[in-house]
């Protein structure tokens, strides 16, 4: 078979995607009539050049991490979740109701509970998508979509009408106590002469982020689960020949991925906001999707593609402070890296492969 | 709840289910041919926004000039509106190229490209609305001459004092702009063309097997195309509806999850022209419900508003579970067609 090595496709695919979608910004940012360099460079100052812009960085790499691990676990078994931001926000509800109603005494106990619930409320919310895949092939891409809508609405309802505090105006919770509040970057690394991180919402969760993809990686390539979820994503006869069910399958991979959706909750509702926003999840749900196409459903890609994606929304954050450039640019930056490396890959891959082909063809010589 | 007040909620009904259709048409045609579009919402937005801005633009510009050409003759050849929504259709059309492109092509994902074009759609609308327009992502209110002006049927006041049939048709036929006319009108032509026409025939089997329309020498890609043109035309149409005859300019994500709930629509009328204007009627009495009255008391217990805006989706789950009634799509969709192995 004459095919290009499998770093190459690995590595060199995204690669290109990334530069492709940087031209294309840098087009836009000119078509706007400012500056493409001066762009970037602010972004970096921004988002990489103070401990604060760090901060503020790792905090959205965190959540990138989360949902883009969530979304790689179902690729891995050939699922589309498209539901990471429905499964993110019951998440938060979860990680709500354990901090509002339990009195903590410590918040690392309080984080090991908030951990269970945010993964419990999100795999429960990935269920019955799951279930209705393995059991009445419904479209599991349908089924999320409209999940995510419905979680919208549970959320709307549960915050306006039950859990908003008496006499508030915004449809939120009421503040979780102090003692659930979460060490963030600022509380763990600032000495007594130097402040770090100052200000920045990045925390705790950061570290459960890098345990998750590390957990990931054992599931996927370490466990018997991780064998069958691979196996059925490459053929699902033929993990029905080898007595796997494709049911149980499907809906553990789904529980998994919805877990790691919920997970995300953590960092924005009991880490940044303290309490349950109707908005927290903020689109992450959808980056994820991004973010596992980037890092090739690989934990190690996952985690550099987040961090890559941290950048830009922290970057993006910076360039609307000082520029006339919209946050939005990072909505369309992060459309051309979905396009580039999801759906047009091919059109990435077929010259590369080329290129690939015609070296070979030389050194046989 | 007296004839009036239904009648405005029926009126409101057919308004919020025009861009519900043509959108739930527009997904027709390019899922009956295997292209499966979760795009939708974003080729609405686009539309929505280029139609809005083009018609801004044309409706406040004095003269047209081009190169030092004299072109306001041609400016005053097409209201403003009509100029917008020839845009919006151009916007929409592109969109539907690069989908094409991706998932024809390039044989790539078409869910995934659906996804991107959303994204795309959702971050360029209001890019490009702050940089022409600086006012926070949303196009200038559109003054008349910029919008569709509602048609009054012939008859309509004279017929009014008819006892029942005279409000109706006074209120809830007549009285919509020309597009709620046109979206109507799509319906039975899309059922003619599906189900009437060699064209038609075609399109279905490419949807359920390419191989086959492949082995009779006509070219699969060359349909898929077209019907994606079809489907760019459409939502083109539905964004318009929305930016220049729903409402009066654009502003940011005003799609507002419409082209999911047109997905929706679409999986919920099992892919069928007829039932699509029943599942879009219903869904957009859902919204026209849950617009006029925020919670329902029904005595022994309220309806919350939460409750009808999650309904079409909830409705949607149900009929893809295929408790009541299964769907099944055309069975060719998301696979991209590879000629010969």
């Amino acid at each position: 078979m004459d095919r290009m090595p499998a770093w190459a496709d690995a590595v060199l695919v995204p690669l290109f995607s990334i530069v492709l979608a940087a031209i294309l910004s840098a087009g836009v940012i000119l078509a706007i009539g400012e500056n493409p360099v001066e762009a970037f460079r602010l972004m970096v100052d921004g988002a990489l050049m103070r401990s604060s812009g760090w901060g503020y960085t790792l905090y959205y790499t965190t959540n990138f991490i989360f949902t883009g691990l969530c979304v790689a676990v179902a690729f891995h078994a050939r699922m589309f979740n498209i539901g990471g931001e429905g499964q993110a926000m019951i998440g938060g509800l979860g990680v709500a109701l354990v901090c509002l109603f339990i009195p903590w005494p410590h918040w690392s106990i309080a984080l090991v509970f908030a951990t269970l619930a945010a993964g419990a409320f999100g795999a429960a919310w990935a269920w019955i998508p799951a279930y209705l895949q393995a059991k009445r092939g419904s479209h599991i891409v349908i089924t999320t979509i409209m999940f995510n809508f419905i979680a919208a609405a549970v959320l709307n309802y549960v915050l306006v009408n039950v859990l908003r505090p008496a006499g508030a105006q915004d449809p939120a919770t009421a503040r979780f106590p102090e003692a659930v509040h979460l060490p963030t970057f600022q509380d763990m690394f600032s000495t007594a002469e130097t402040a770090m991180f100052r200000g920045s919402p990045a925390n705790v969760t950061f570290f459960i982020a890098i345990l998750a993809c590390v957990a990931v990686w054992l599931l996927i390539w370490r466990t018997r689960l991780g064998y069958e979820i691979r196996a059925f994503g490459h053929s699902e006869t033929a993990v029905r020949y080898a007595g796997i069910s494709p049911v149980r399958i499907t809906v553990l991979a789904m529980l998994i991925s919805g877990g790691l959706a919920g997970l995300m909750a953590i960092n924005t509702t009991m880490g940044e906001a303290e309490r349950l926003v109707m908005n927290a999840t903020e689109g992450a749900g959808f980056i994820g999707i991004a973010v596992a196409l980037m890092g090739r459903s690989h934990p190690v890609g996952v985690f550099l593609a987040a961090l890559l994606f941290g950048f830009l929304y922290q970057g993006g954050a910076e360039l609307a402070l000082w520029t006339n450039i919209p946050r939005e640019l990072i909505t369309v930056i992060q459309a051309l890296v979905i396009l580039f490396t999801g759906a047009l890959d091919n059109m990435v891959r077929m010259p590369l492969e080329r290129v690939f082909l015609a070296f070979r063809k030389e050194g046989a010589r | 709840m007296d004839l009036n007040t239904i009648l405005q909620v029926l009126d409101s009904t057919v308004r919020l289910a025009t861009p519900l259709l043509l959108a739930c048409l527009a997904g027709l045609f390019s899922e009956r041919s295997g292209i499966i579009d979760i795009g939708l919402e974003g080729k609405m937005l686009i539309a929505a926004f280029f139609s809005a801005a083009i018609a801004a633009m044309v409706s406040t510009a004095e003269t047209w000039q081009l190169f030092g050409m004299e072109l306001t003759w041609l400016k005053d050849l097409m209201p403003a509106v009509i100029w917008g929504m020839f845009a919006g259709i151009l916007a929409a059309l592109f969109l539907s190229g690069l989908h094409g492109l991706a998932s024809i092509t390039f044989r790539g994902n078409q869910l995934i490209s659906g996804v991107a074009l959303n994204f795309l759609a959702s971050g360029i609308t209001v890019l490009i609305a702050q940089v022409w327009f600086r006012q926070g992502g949303r196009t200038p209110s559109l003054i008349s001459g910029g919008r569709f002006e509602e048609i009054t049927l012939p008859l309509a006041e004279t017929l009014r004092p008819v006892p029942l049939l005279g409000p109706i048709y006074a209120d809830l036929i007549s009285g919509h702009s020309i597009l709620v006319y046109v979206g109507l009108l799509m319906v039975p032509l899309t059922w003619w063309v599906l189900f009437r026409t060699r064209y038609g025939l075609r399109l279905r089997a490419v949807g359920e097997a390419p191989e086959a329309v492949d082995t009779a020498g006509v070219s699969v890609t060359g349909l898929r195309y077209s019907s994606l043109v079809i489907t760019g035309v459409l939502c083109g149409l539905a964004g318009a509806y929305l930016a220049t005859g729903l409402q009066a300019g654009f502003v940011r994500e005003m799609t507002a999850g419409r082209g999911y709930i047109a997905l929706a629509a679409l999986i919920f009328a099992k892919w069928r022209p007829w039932y699509a204007l029943g599942a879009c009627l219903l869904f957009g009495f859902l919204q026209a419900v849950a617009l006029r009255y925020q919670n329902i008391d029904l005595g022994a217990f309220t309806v919350p508003v939460q409750f009808m805006d999650a309904l079409p989706y909830v409705l949607t789950v149900v009929i893809l579970a295929g408790f009541v009634g299964k769907a099944i799509p055309p069975r060719a969709g998301g696979e991209p067609y590879v000629k010969e192995r």
